[in-house]
């Protein structure tokens, strides 16, 4: 059986980053110039690599599905960014947030990734402030932080509701001038197709021009996958539309191990689902519950009058309120992490206590804050926030609680990775929230724009030339090669299939219905026999797509239908992968809950005997079963506890 | 309290850049209050697709208002009636029942038609490229709390960097004129310390790629700043006026 080598440094956990980086490989300038790099996608781990990785002198393709860089859905992160800093004077320490982070991901992270995550977050602040990114200060002009869950040190640094897209731009700048010194060639509207392997290396990629339709082939010395998430599998999620996980698909049918794909992240606050149209659902940043209080009504005929529209929140007495967080989690209050608060809300919802007229609503009350800090305090720190719900509702949240509901937000699972973050091809590698390396079962909040950023600035542009040293000799490829051809024509015969098909049911639709299978079965709550039961479904919905969808337009051409579809294909097939790999961890931990295997308080119930391990999925070949290798997961450092926010 | 209406929505199409485009007029029953407007799309491509037609064509993203990519005129202003928000966030309820609901692309010379609603914006990230940055490479960096800087500059810099870069300013100006992106980052970077050091040749690089793409100048009409989803104010403008002559003169 293949052994999993994630190359992990010997040493102690705090010199393992410090001794790979002194006697790992290094290119010199000269070869720099010589080697090429794909970069796939521009969020914050995409971008990040760009441009540092053309800083150093690589020639660098960078790719992306929209007509910017800088509108990668990294953007439309809120709440902030981590850092070690401890600037807050609070105990706060590389180590801590180190053990945070471990403890989050309910003990199904590597040490020694996490270790290196908690060692260069504090580099990351500094080099986003050099680059002019506007952190909210105080009035000393030094930083301000804030708390998010999971912690109980203040560590979050922030930009308004907005420090994605502060982060972002900054990287985007950054990338911007190697732009225009000619380091990077951008290649907007374009979609990675295909991932082309010559002699067992990744050595190019097919990307498919969405203006003109054409395929177009391109080839480099490596390819960085930072695609993002796919959590968009459910239809309805916090991504952006055009988020997708097509591109590290093709990596895992190319044979790169898919990781743990059922860890998926459901965000406790979310603007509940308004009607059949919804097209996505909205966050509301994690940061709103440093200030406001989740509660429901504590009797149910309340509830069932505020339902009906009989009944304000407002109105309800401060005994009649169940702010069952701060009851069940005393020592972390509404700040539990998101797993846990997600939980909590369905928890109530399901026993009936859900607001709205849905019953699928909890609320998130700031009248507390407001008393004890003032609405301007209230505005200031969230004023953009509450401007957007009252924007999307139609309620002002200064006057009446907002109503939030759980909803599908970030993958933690994704493409495997080794220490150095290649994937199991040579070549390739995946950075971001497209790899599964950091937040094991679950991510703690602010922690996903520290990784991104950590693995395009500081971690990659040093693991990827401990690889790239070994192919200065390497002349650059042709795109003639049969290798090439071929993937080009594969991508062309399916989507001729797609466009044969001219069916009855539009993309949308079909997606939907794979949505309604995933929340079902493999939502928040899931067991064997659901399971079961979405693995046959998802067989039936796929056949239902190739031979009924219609895809309106020509192949060859601009056509939002046809992107759409080639990456419906996927999703169905991810939706697949994730029942299986759901189905056989029998344990609940972190954002994966089996309702078989929890504690009598209703708390997940893990089982690290038998479980310790990440699962690394091996394609096998169109309708076959994937293999399952197992990469154990040796916790050295620290004593895996049960996760406790209690007390 | 929303509820149902019928709407008629007269949509520009345009196969290609260089073909001619006109307004193709649709009727739609018991569109929800609630859905969005881009939602509103989405219910009329779902219907021409089960007619066997081509689906409008517009650009979106994230749909909630920070991506920039949505870029809808509708009944004359970019991204609708409502003030503050972009398309993606604006609401039916924002329109009457019976109503009839104009929807072109943005119309400026700087940003050519790629399809029905799409446009082509490249030249923003251009005018970054040629010096909307700071000349840093990653690594080698203080200590991020070394230079203190007051609370009022960071907070303007930050009401200046909120530009999610969509192009409605130019798209809102008569004379096509970018003033209010180019003068979002000058200031943004102008008010850091960080940004101070290039700050000369930033101006002067972005306001000469902006004139070479065609984008015409600024009258402080004023529309800019009106439309504008994420309220960036002129006195942008009037700083990097400041910063351009000061450039000027340092010559």
């Amino acid at each position: 059986m293949t052994q999993i080598n994630s190359k992990i440094p010997q040493g102690p956990l705090a010199d393992k980053w410090t001794n790979y980086k002194d006697h790992q490989k290094l290119v010199n300038p000269a070869n720099k110039r010589r080697l090429d790099i794909i970069v796939v996608g521009t969020g914050l781990a995409g971008a990040s690599a760009a441009a540092s990785l053309a800083e150093l002198g690589f020639n660098v393709l960078n790719f992306c599905i929209q007509d910017s860089p800088r509108r990668a859905h990294s953007i439309a992160a809120q709440g902030g960014i981590n850092a070690a800093k401890n600037y807050q004077n609070d105990g706060d320490s590389v180590y801590r947030l180190f053990y945070d982070t471990i403890k989050g991901g309910d003990y199904r992270a590597r040490e020694a990734n996490v270790y290196r995550l908690a060692e260069v977050s504090n580099s990351i602040i500094d080099q986003c402030v050099a680059q002019g990114v506007p952190f909210a200060r105080e009035y000393g002009g030094l930083l301000d932080n804030r708390s998010f869950g999971g912690a109980q040190v203040s560590r979050t640094f922030y930009a308004r509701g907005q420090t994605g897209q502060q982060l972002l731009l900054g990287a985007y700048s950054a990338l911007s001038r190697q732009i225009g010194l000619g380091k990077v060639k951008l290649y907007k509207r374009y979609e990675m197709v295909d991932v082309v392997k010559v002699d067992g290396k990744a050595r190019g990629i097919i990307a498919r021009n969405l203006i003109t339709g054409k395929l177009e082939r391109f080839s480099a010395h490596a390819v960085v996958v930072a695609s993002g998430g796919y959590v968009n599998t459910f239809f309805l999620s916090t991504n952006a539309m055009g988020s997708n996980g097509s591109a590290a698909w093709q990596c895992y049918k190319k044979g790169a191990y898919f990781a743990n794909p059922c860890y998926v992240q459901i965000h406790p606050t979310c603007i509940p689902v308004h009607g059949e149209f919804q097209s996505k659902l909205t966050l509301m940043s994690e940061s709103l519950r440093n200030d406001g209080r989740i509660w429901v009504p504590k009797k149910k005929e309340d509830a069932e009058a505020i339902r009906a529209g009989k009944l304000k929140p407002t109105q309800l007495k401060e005994e009649d309120r169940d702010y069952y967080l701060e009851r069940r989690y005393p020592a972390f209050g509404n700040l539990v992490p998101r797993d846990v608060a997600s939980r909590a809300a369905k928890e109530r919802c399901d026993a009936g206590f859900g607001v709205n007229n849905t019953g699928l609503a909890v609320y998130l009350d700031f009248a507390e804050a407001i008393g004890r800090l003032g609405k301007n305090v209230v505005e200031a720190r969230y004023g953009n926030l509450f401007q957007m719900y009252e924007k999307i509702v139609d309620e002002n949240p200064y006057e009446t609680p907002m109503m939030i509901f759980p909803a599908l937000h970030y993958a933690m699972g994704g493409l495997w990775v080794d220490y150095e973050l290649q994937t199991s091809v040579p070549g390739l590698f995946a950075i971001g929230e497209a790899n599964f390396s950091d937040h094991g079962a679950n991510r703690l909040g602010a922690s996903a724009l520290m990784q991104g950023l950590a693995d395009g600035y500081f971690v990659l542009p040093y693991t990827i030339q401990n690889y790239l040293a070994d192919q200065i000799q390497v002349p650059r490829f042709s795109t003639d090669l049969p290798e090439f051809a071929k993937a080009e024509k594969d991508i062309n015969d399916r989507t001729t299939r797609l466009m044969n098909i001219k069916g009855k049911c539009s993309v949308d639709s079909i997606h939907k219905e794979l949505g309604h299978i995933m929340w079902e079965h493999v939502g928040m709550a899931r067991d064997a026999e659901g399971l079961k039961e979405a693995i046959k479904l998802l067989k039936d919905l796929k056949k239902e797509f190739w031979t009924n969808v219609r895809i309106p337009g020509e192949a060859v051409d601009q056509n939002n239908e046809l992107e759409k579809a080639l990456r419906l294909a996927d999703f169905i097939e991810i939706g697949e992968l994730m029942a299986h790999d759901a189905l056989d961890r029998k344990e609940s931990c972190g954002g994966h809950f089996r309702t078989e295997y929890q504690t009598p308080e209703g708390e997940a119930l893990r089982d690290d005997a038998d479980f310790s391990y990440v699962s690394c999925w091996e394609y096998q070949g169109e309708d076959k079963d994937p293999v399952m290798l197992k990469e154990p997961l040796d916790y050295e450092f620290i004593v895996r506890q049960q996760r406790n926010y209690k007390n | 309290m929303d509820k149902d209406i019928n709407i008629t929505v007269k949509v520009w199409r345009q196969k290609g850049p260089k073909e001619k485009g006109r307004f193709e007029t649709y009727k739609l029953d018991n569109v929800s209050q609630g859905s969005s407007f881009l939602e509103m799309l989405d219910i009329l491509n779902e219907k021409l697709i089960s007619e066997g037609k081509v689906p409008v064509a517009f650009d979106h993203d994230c749909r909630e208002g920070i991506c920039g990519m949505c870029s809808l005129y509708i009944n004359g202003h970019p991204h609708g009636p409502d003030s503050a928000v972009t398309t993606c966030q604006l609401h039916m309820r924002k329109f009457k029942d019976g109503e009839t609901i104009t929807v072109e692309p943005w119309r400026s010379a700087g940003f050519p038609v790629i399809r029905d609603l799409m446009v082509d914006r490249y030249a923003y990230d251009k005018i970054i490229q040629a010096g909307g940055f700071v000349s840093v490479n990653t690594g080698g960096i203080p200590d991020a709390n070394s230079t203190p800087i007051p609370k009022k500059n960071a907070d303007l810099a930050m009401d200046a960097a909120a530009c999610i870069g969509c192009g409605a300013c130019a798209a809102a100006c008569k004379n096509g004129s970018a003033m209010l992106f180019v003068s979002a980052k000058v200031s943004q970077l102008a008010l850091l310390p960080q940004g101070k050091v290039e700050a000369a040749r930033r101006a002067k690089a972005m306001i000469a790629k902006m004139d070479e793409l065609g984008f015409g100048n600024c009258t402080n009409t004023r529309a800019c700043e009106a439309e504008c989803p994420k309220e960036v104010s002129i006195s942008n403008i009037a700083r990097l006026n400041r910063e351009f002559i000061s450039a000027k003169l340092q010559d």
